[in-house]
């Protein structure tokens, strides 16, 4: 099992999303963070006091799927999210030591999908 | 001179002066959080932009007896429009209070067409988009059907607020800009829903509360005739939320408050034209229909058709507007005010025929003129934001401000 965390701009949310049941994905959660990376954020103005670097609006998706899937949620995240600028974001994917249920009690890959 | 007129007008300007914030948080509550600032500060430049044009040039070129298309330039810097009262627009108040009522009219008339291109126009192009529409097209326009010499005014046809001059004219606009402009990006997949409806709900209190300083003080006086229109205007808006409740309710099974506050905005638009003109029972079905007409409107032809006018300027406004100069013509009656006409349920059915000519004509001049504006200004500044800043949001990348913070 693994867990995959991605930070995405916003406005392709419901791209990847679309590509996510493509791929028969359909179990995410979603949350609205600010960050940047090498994307700097755009400077505000505020009665003439300048603040700089401020962070920008991202989407960040968590995703919980069994061996099989893993490869098939990057590709679908990448076709949703990538325009080739600087600032799409990036696809974080690490082990995932356990998963059950709540309503059953079931735990391990069965719990997942 | 009035003292009773002159307060009651000085205090419906102020009335109508407060439309344009309610119109801002009205269509600010609707537009994704992205957004908000740039609503904002599009009503309140309007009122800045405008209220300075109209005491140079605007009043003039609207109100001056000039020809029949156009006031002339003899009011330049409001030279000549004094304290005493002018007889031929308003006898018993000061000639400045009648000019700054109208003021109001202008500035709120160009606000209703944000609607259509929110979310995507360029700030430098909106305002040069203003400037030349309240002067090519709702001087002239206004100039028609209100002012001296006016063709409109003298071929008869009924205006009682501002049905053709406000709101078809800004209703078609709109439909031109939205259609010109394009689509917001992505619409097809993520149509946005209303970031604050709460906002929606305020605007809609502050527009039916100014409402009455619009359509009550277009009676110039302190009078019946003004009691008449308070009157029909709380009730066409009130048939027309309660219409507009209804059908959702049965069409969606459960009515909304943005349903609710749709439907008395339309109910205002609709009896505009006719607040001093009908009676009560006609404001009931003014109100009660022009929900039907304004839903068929926004949720059957808009999709249909394709075109994103974003916040329906257009659905509300100009489908509105259209319906309620045409029930001028139908409900219209003498024994409301003695001064404009009898209707065709009074037995004289040319006044519908002159009201249907005045709304066509509205819609072919400010349709074409507002093409010719939207193109001029691509060609020389570019209208549109790039995808980009429409991405990110106007607010950051127009104004350099944000409306909420996420963190603190």
């Amino acid at each position: 099992m693994k867990l995959i965390i991605a930070i995405i701009q916003p406005d392709k949310l419901e791209e990847v999303k679309e590509e996510l049941y493509k791929a028969e994905v359909n179990l995410i959660t979603v949350s609205e963070v600010l960050g940047h990376g090498r994307q700097k954020g755009i400077a505000e103005v505020y009665r003439g006091a300048k603040e700089t670097g401020n962070l920008l609006r991202k989407i960040r998706l968590e995703i919980a799927v069994n061996e099989d899937f893993v490869e098939s949620t990057i590709k679908a995240i990448i076709k949703g999210a990538k325009t080739g600028e600087t600032g799409d974001g990036k696809i974080f994917i690490m082990d995932l030591n356990e998963c059950v249920r709540v309503r059953t009690e079931e735990r391990g890959p069965v719990a997942i999908g | 001179m009035n003292t009773g007129d002159t307060a009651w007008v000085l205090m419906s300007s102020a009335l109508v002066l407060l439309m344009t914030p309610g119109l801002a948080f009205f269509y600010g509550g609707m537009v994704r959080k992205k957004n908000i600032l740039s609503i904002l500060i599009q009503c309140f430049i309007i009122m800045c932009l405008v209220s300075v044009q109209w005491v140079i040039y605007g009043y003039s070129l609207s109100f001056h007896p000039g020809s029949g298309f156009w006031g002339g330039f003899g009011w330049l810097g409001l030279n000549g429009v004094g304290l005493e009262p002018y007889a031929d627009y308003a006898a018993t108040i000061p000639h400045q209070a009648f000019m700054i009522f109208q003021a109001m009219f202008a500035v709120i008339t160009p606000a209703l067409i944000i609607g259509a291109f929110a979310e995507r126009m360029k700030f430098s192009a909106f305002l040069t988009i203003i400037l030349l529409w309240v002067t090519f097209v709702y001087a002239p326009v206004c100039h028609w059907v209100w002012g001296i010499g006016g063709w409109l005014r003298n071929l008869g046809a009924l205006d009682f607020a501002g049905g053709t001059v406000v709101h078809i004219n800004a209703g078609i606009a709109a439909l031109v800009m939205a259609i010109m402009i394009g689509k917001r990006k992505n619409l097809d997949k993520n149509i946005p829903a209303p970031h604050n409806m709460p906002f929606v709900a305020l605007g809609t209190g502050l527009l039916w509360f100014g409402w009455f300083g619009f359509n009550a003080g277009s009676a110039l006086a302190a009078n019946g005739l003004a009691a008449n229109a308070f009157v029909v205007t709380n009730t066409a808006a009130a048939a027309a939320g309660l219409s507009w409740a209804i059908i959702e309710w049965v069409r969606n099974g459960k009515p909304t408050i943005f349903g609710v506050c749709s439907g008395a905005v339309a109910g205002l638009v609709a009896i505009t034209p006719a607040a001093g003109f009908v009676s009560v029972v006609p404001a009931v079905i003014i109100g009660l229909l022009v929900s039907v007409f304004c839903f068929i409107a926004v949720t059957v032809i808009k999709p249909k058709l394709g075109y994103d006018d974003s916040l329906d300027a257009f659905g509300v406004h100009c489908v509105g507007g259209i319906w309620g100069a045409l029930a001028t013509g139908l409900f219209a009656s003498k024994a409301v005010n003695p001064a404009g006409a009898d209707g065709l349920f009074y037995g004289n059915p040319h006044q519908l025929l002159v009201q249907f000519y005045a709304v066509a004509v509205t819609l072919v001049y400010s349709g074409i003129l507002t093409l010719v504006i939207y193109k001029v200004v691509d060609v020389i500044i570019g209208v549109r934001v790039n995808k980009k800043e429409e991405a990110i949001g106007l607010d950051l990348t127009q104004h350099c401000e944000k409306a909420y913070t996420v963190l603190e």
